[in-house]
């Protein structure tokens, strides 16, 4: 059995808060000079300038690359022989994105009912996810979303026999009709199979995979460069201006589903898809 | 890319007239934020007949929700919001001279009907590039609807706000026309 205080909990969720929201990670930022390079719009290459030169202001003066900082997912990895000692870890973490929203100078963009919608005023509560594993790690993702990518994400039940062709008609679709809205060059996370909300849960996680790296199953390789060309050749572009810059990356995961069903989700994240990760 | 072309808030109709689609300019000037909720109160306060808090008048509504503003600098990180979720608003402040729109994101043809009715136009700043814009922001006050915080309209004094023309009085869109040219 391992201890983790609470209080630590708190103290790193709320920098990994404001990192995420005011440092852009290096995979994403590399890949906007790569694509200033191989980009056919002037336009394009001059938006992509301007992300580039906004992601260093931000990161120099700690403020937000966006000013919609979110509501902030939190993803948690812990070992089944560790211990919280010093309070409910839920407490623990969403005091953590109290302070840090309100340390970093982020916007409180959290409301506490659907139907009411009045401002919690401290970006509370986080949405949690927890996955327990064997052993004793700690593992912590800040990412908070912001919205203009979340409402153009969606979700389909396909049924088995639409197979790959419905799964990319699907995930194209998606990102067609999103157009200029979520701020494109954009990562679209791909989750494939499960049930309904596992299908969701996995195309969120896997926008947390670096651009850049490749996944390590050669079926789905070869179908997220087959998606991410497809979705480079709608002509969408920087900022929605036309180009050939529409996303940095295609993601997918996938996992085990049922015998009558092929659920596919897609999350779409901005160009700046923030998150910032740390232990304990 | 040719000359900065830096235009003058609030906007003269000669200046509205002479931009077209797809053209990357500046704004300095006055403009004023406003978003989902000032819409819904702007649009209520209009049907049953109250004054407005600012006159519309040649003025431009930046789609904006700022984060809170660091000790020594007159605002937080300022960059656009979808202009999309304005849609249901939008024709009846045009109507009313609310015409010059800053946002991100495609229009409703209701919307692009009333630019083009009343020689409106809707500017497009850079979605994600609000650290950049906020230091475009030279001072900024809440006019109205304070209790929204974020939300409330607040009036800035903007220097070279970078935007680029999505719809042009006439109703071309630089959205389509841009998508069009680069299909593959």
């Amino acid at each position: 059995m391992r201890i983790v205080e609470a209080s630590n909990i708190t103290t790193l969720v709320e920098r990994l808060c404001i990192e995420a929201c005011c440092v852009i990670t290096d995979d994403i930022y590399n890949s906007f000079k790569t694509s200033i390079k191989s980009e056919k719009s002037p336009l394009g290459r001059e938006i992509l300038g301007t992300l580039i030169e906004n992601a260093d202001i931000a990161r120099s003066e700690r403020n937000p690359i966006c000013q919609d900082t979110g509501m902030t997912v939190v993803f948690v990895t812990m070992g089944q022989n560790i211990q919280i000692s010093g309070g409910f870890i839920e407490d623990a973490i969403n005091q953590g994105v109290r302070q840090g929203y309100q340390k970093g100078y982020l916007r409180k963009s959290v409301v506490s009912d659907p139907i009411d919608r009045v401002n919690t005023q401290d970006n509370t509560p986080a949405i949690i996810h927890y996955e327990i594993v064997a052993g004793d790690e700690f593992h912590i993702t800040v990412a908070p979303k912001g919205f203009g990518s979340e409402n153009k994400s969606g979700l389909k039940m396909l049924t088995p026999s639409e197979g790959v062709e419905g799964i990319k008609r699907f995930v194209i679709d998606t990102v067609s009709q999103a157009g200029a809205n979520p701020c494109p060059p954009i990562i679209v996370g791909v989750g494939i199979g499960g049930t309904m909300e596992r299908a969701a849960y996995m195309s969120k996680k896997a926008l947390l995979r670096p651009v850049g790296t490749t996944n390590p199953d050669p079926t789905l390789q070869q179908l997220e460069r087959e998606l991410l060309d497809a979705i480079n050749n709608l002509g969408i572009g920087p900022a929605g201006f036309g180009g050939s810059t529409t996303a940095l990356s295609v993601n997918i995961i996938t996992g085990a589903t049922h015998i009558a069903g092929l659920p596919v989700s897609v999350n779409i994240g901005c160009h700046a898809t923030r998150h910032a990760e740390g232990r304990l | 890319m040719s000359e900065k072309r830096v235009l003058k808030a609030p906007f003269t109709n000669d200046t509205i007239s002479s931009l077209r689609a797809g053209d990357m300019v500046y704004i300095s000037g006055t403009i004023y934020t406003a978003r989902d909720a000032a819409h819904k109160c702007l649009f209520e306060m209009l049907t049953e007949g109250q004054p407005m808090p600012f006159d519309f008048q040649g003025q431009a509504v930046y789609y904006a929700g700022p984060c809170p503003a660091k000790p020594g600098s007159p605002i937080g990180s300022v960059g656009p919001t979808t202009g999309g979720r304005m849609d249901a608003y939008s024709p009846k402040l045009i109507a009313e001279g609310l015409k010059v729109m800053i946002g991100k994101g495609s229009r409703s043809d209701a919307v692009v009907e009333a630019i083009k009715q009343y020689n409106g136009i809707y500017f497009a700043a850079i979605g994600g590039a609000a650290a950049l814009m906020a230091k475009c922001v030279k001072s900024a006050e809440v006019i109205a609807f304070d209790d929204l915080g974020t939300e409330a309209i607040r009036k800035l004094e903007v220097e070279e706000l970078p935007v680029i023309v999505a719809v042009d009085c006439k109703g071309n869109n630089a959205y389509q026309k841009g998508r069009v040219e680069y299909e593959v």
